[in-house]
């Protein structure tokens, strides 16, 4: 036995000359990318600088403006509450027929396809063409989020229907009852807790997206939010970020209580 | 006869007795539940600021964006939109390795089998929550306002939104491992560094690849917004066409995000499935 195999047994992990070579690459496509992207360190020691400058600025976070506060905030509830609505509402038939084993394969691809559709584009784009088409306002925020839940609820509807057990769909049918009679009694049952808690999560994330689609002019507490940004009244958007993060731990918290009840 | 079969006890009694599946009150429950839901839906649209004009001519309106739109001006694509969309890939993919370089020693301070004091899980809890309650697009306002608009912006923008969703996801994988590899290591008298490479690091690798995965999907997504408050991206491009109306273009440069989104998926799912 040579003195360099006698070493190399004594070593209880070999080295992972794999992974060395991969984390190798990751920074070097990092170093690659930073310079791609112009980010320099004499940029960012400029920017940190700022930063402390932007920090100061927004304290004392400015409450006096609460008005125009509580009315944005309200307007983001609004907003929430009818794109859940008729997201869930919408979602209940799209579920139903992209399940592909209720559904025969002609009627369940589309659906499929349209709601692969609604879910890949980010909803502030989808907030920007309506704002484009039906004008400035929280009824282009309504149709973004009703696109965005729709793409959510039914997807996750329709795979909850795909796990359900056929007896009971089997049981009903062969008892001679319709179709409707079919879903109200044999599917729904199996899947309407389930069905429950995706709405719920939706209700959360709408109120979520619901303060940012004022953005691009959709409504909501995102438009004062910019604006006092374009403004530099830095004091006033801490007001309103503390004024949204209070808001959606609020509903985190009740939704969460609510979660607890049903189960 | 009849005071005979009275006094007999009637074995069908409790078919014919009314069943109920709710008690009364689960019942009284379950009606509040529906009376605030309508409630708020009535409040909502009642108070709602909407112009019925705007909702009267919106299928005509939405129908003549659509026909403006069509056909896409594809020979816009390159170099421009081209340009950009390489420039999102990038913000997304170096915004994600940043995020992992903050959330490991966030997550590692935030498990309670790794750190033993309280006060720090604590602390470490308080910054992933932050993190997270705030947009990726808030956060992207904020470093424009400190980096000035630009890639730059968008990259600390991802970064720190993903911080919350990594760190909550590698803190809780870190906190289910098995301490027996760890207490070996320990008892051999490896230091803190090789207890964490040997002991914990096999144990959270695959948890840790799909959080990865997982998260550049999401970020891809988001990055192709991110131009639109000014910080880098294909959303610089977007917000152009719209603000020239430039509806053709538009209609290149969302082709081009919705391809990118489900290449993005597609690649994503491919790779976990051989990973997992």
């Amino acid at each position: 036995m040579t003195a360099a195999s006698a070493t190399a047994a004594r070593r209880a992990f070999a080295p992972n000359w794999a992974g060395r070579a991969g984390l190798a690459a990751l920074a070097a496509y990092a170093v690659y990318a930073a310079a791609q992207l112009d980010i320099t360190w004499a940029r960012l020691m400029v920017g940190f600088g700022e930063a402390g400058r932007f920090l100061a600025r927004m304290v004392p976070p400015n409450f006096a403006r609460w008005e125009l506060l509580v009315e944005g905030l309200l307007e983001s509830l609004q907003i929430a509450i009818l794109a859940s609505a008729l997201g869930i509402l919408l979602s209940l038939p799209l579920g139903l027929m992209a399940a592909r084993n209720l559904s025969p394969w002609f009627v369940s691809a589309p659906t499929r396809a349209f709601i692969a559709l609604c879910r890949s584009l980010h909803y502030v784009i989808v907030a920007i063409l309506f704002v484009k088409a039906i004008g400035f306002g929280a009824l282009a925020g309504v149709a973004a989020l009703t696109i965005a839940s729709m793409g959510f609820i039914a997807k996750l509807f329709a795979e909850a229907i795909e796990e359900i057990s056929m007896k009971p769909v089997e049981a009903v049918r062969a008892a001679g009852a319709p179709g409707a009679s079919v879903l109200l009694y044999a599917v729904l049952p199996q899947v309407a807790l389930r069905f429950l808690g995706f709405c719920l999560y939706q209700l959360d994330s709408n109120l979520r997206n619901s303060t940012l689609v004022g953005i691009v002019g959709a409504g909501g507490i995102g438009g004062t939010l910019f604006a006092a940004f374009k403004r530099f009244d830095y004091d006033f958007v801490a007001a309103i970020l503390i004024a949204i993060i209070a808001m959606i731990f609020l509903a985190e918290l009740v939704s969460g209580r609510i979660r607890a009840a049903l189960q | 006869m009849s005071a005979t079969a009275e006094a007999v006890p009637d074995p069908l009694r409790p078919l014919r007795r009314e069943w109920q599946r709710l008690t009364p009150r689960q019942r009284i429950g379950r009606w509040a539940v529906w009376l605030l839901v309508v409630a708020a839906l009535v409040w909502a649209v009642r108070s709602i600021d909407i112009i019925p004009e705007f909702l009267a001519d919106a299928p005509e309106q939405m129908a003549d964006l659509l026909v403006r739109m069509w056909p896409p001006d594809l020979a816009h694509y390159y170099p421009s939109v081209h340009a950009a969309l390489v420039e999102t890939l990038h913000i997304a993919t170096l915004g994600t390795i940043l995020s992992f370089l903050l959330a490991v020693p966030v997550a590692l301070l935030a498990a309670r089998n790794v750190c033993r004091v309280p006060a720090l899980n604590g602390l470490a809890q308080l910054v992933l929550v932050s993190s997270r309650s705030v947009n990726s697009l808030v956060w992207a306002l904020i470093f424009v306002a400190v980096f000035g608009p630009g890639a730059a912006a968008g990259t600390f923008a991802i970064a720190f939104r993903s911080v919350g969703f990594v760190g909550k996801l590698l803190a809780e994988a870190i906190e289910e491992t098995s301490p027996g590899p760890p207490e070996a290591l320990r008892a051999a008298g490896a230091p803190w560094g090789s207890v964490m490479l040997k002991g914990i690091w096999p144990q959270v690798q695959p948890a840790f690849w799909g959080v990865a995965l997982f998260r550049w999907d999401i970020n891809v997504r988001e990055s192709a917004v991110l131009g639109l408050v000014g910080a880098g991206g294909i959303g610089v491009v977007l917000d152009d066409a719209i603000n020239f109306f430039h509806w053709d273009r538009v209609a290149t440069v969302l082709l081009a995000i919705l391809a990118v989104v489900v290449i993005a998926e597609i690649l994503v799912t491919r790779i976990r499935a051989r990973l997992i």
